[in-house]
């Protein structure tokens, strides 16, 4: 990337991650969940996120590879700013802190360990899927 | 009207810490040849260390519900990504790097939480 390229990309980054960080915040608004119990809301953010990651990332090699080069603006908007600025490990990590300086030992440690086996699964089997329906619908 | 400012609140946030997380990967991974994603792992521990320290002056009662939305939903959230970190770990298994996608996922989780105990430590003795 040229330097003089680097602007606009920061630009759309900056775009997408307060869309993205502002639909996280709407779901927390939505599902809240109280302190002490399991943080869902947080863990199903994260887990969507990577799925959609999973599905935008073959769908732009895809397109580079079979019709044109997409747009060098979207992976910066739709990966590194939306999905990135959706998701988050920070609030993952103090939650789990929370959790355990809580007492509540188990929950922690399940959320722990639920979190990364879930979005591992998630991206994976989005990324998956979408290149058998890519597979599939090439003539 | 406040709920108006809640939401300027975790935009402002995230507007800074999206680009911050794409300029410090790009700087790292400018300085590192290696198939390690250092960069998503700089902001997710960087990010999880400022959240325990915002997590611990909640707590003591120094930080108001406004700075928590900007620095904590906002700035932190966006700084630091479950699904880079989830798709890298992914593109490290599928190139055949799958001691290294193991140890990003363990060094990962073990990095942010001991930084989220360090930052709230921190905080504790700051605003004891």
């Amino acid at each position: 990337m040229r330097e003089r390229g680097v602007w606009p990309v920061v630009a759309v980054v900056a775009v997408g991650g307060a869309i993205g960080a502002s639909a996280r915040y709407g779901a927390s608004l939505i599902w809240p969940t109280a302190p002490g119990t399991f943080p869902a809301t947080t863990l199903l953010v994260n887990v969507v996120g990577c799925a959609l990651m999973g599905v935008l990332m073959v769908l732009l090699t895809e397109a580079r590879r079979t019709l044109k080069e997409p747009h060098r603006l979207l992976r910066p908007f739709l990966g590194t700013g939306v999905l990135g600025g959706f998701t988050t490990f920070s609030t993952y990590a103090v939650d789990i802190e929370r959790l355990a300086e809580g007492g509540h030992a188990r929950t922690a440690l399940a959320y722990l360990l639920l979190t990364v086996l879930a979005a591992l699964a998630a991206v994976w089997s989005a990324s998956w899927a979408t290149r058998r329906a890519v597979a599939w619908r090439r003539p | 009207m406040s709920q108006l400012a809640n939401w300027l609140c975790v935009v402002a946030g995230a507007t800074i810490g999206a680009p911050l997380r794409f300029l410090t990967d790009r700087a790292v991974q400018a300085r590192h040849d290696t198939v390690f994603p250092w960069g998503t792992f700089a902001v997710n521990v960087a990010g999880s260390l400022i959240l325990g320290v915002l997590t611990g002056a909640t707590v003591a009662g120094a930080a108001s519900s406004h700075t928590q939305l900007f620095l904590g939903t906002g700035l932190c959230g966006a700084l630091t990504t479950y699904s880079t970190f989830s798709y890298e770990t992914l593109r490290l298994t599928e190139g055949g790097a799958r001691f290294y996608a193991a140890v990003n996922v363990v060094a990962s989780v073990v990095a942010a939480l001991g930084a989220v105990f360090v930052g709230v430590a921190l905080a504790e003795t700051v605003w004891a």
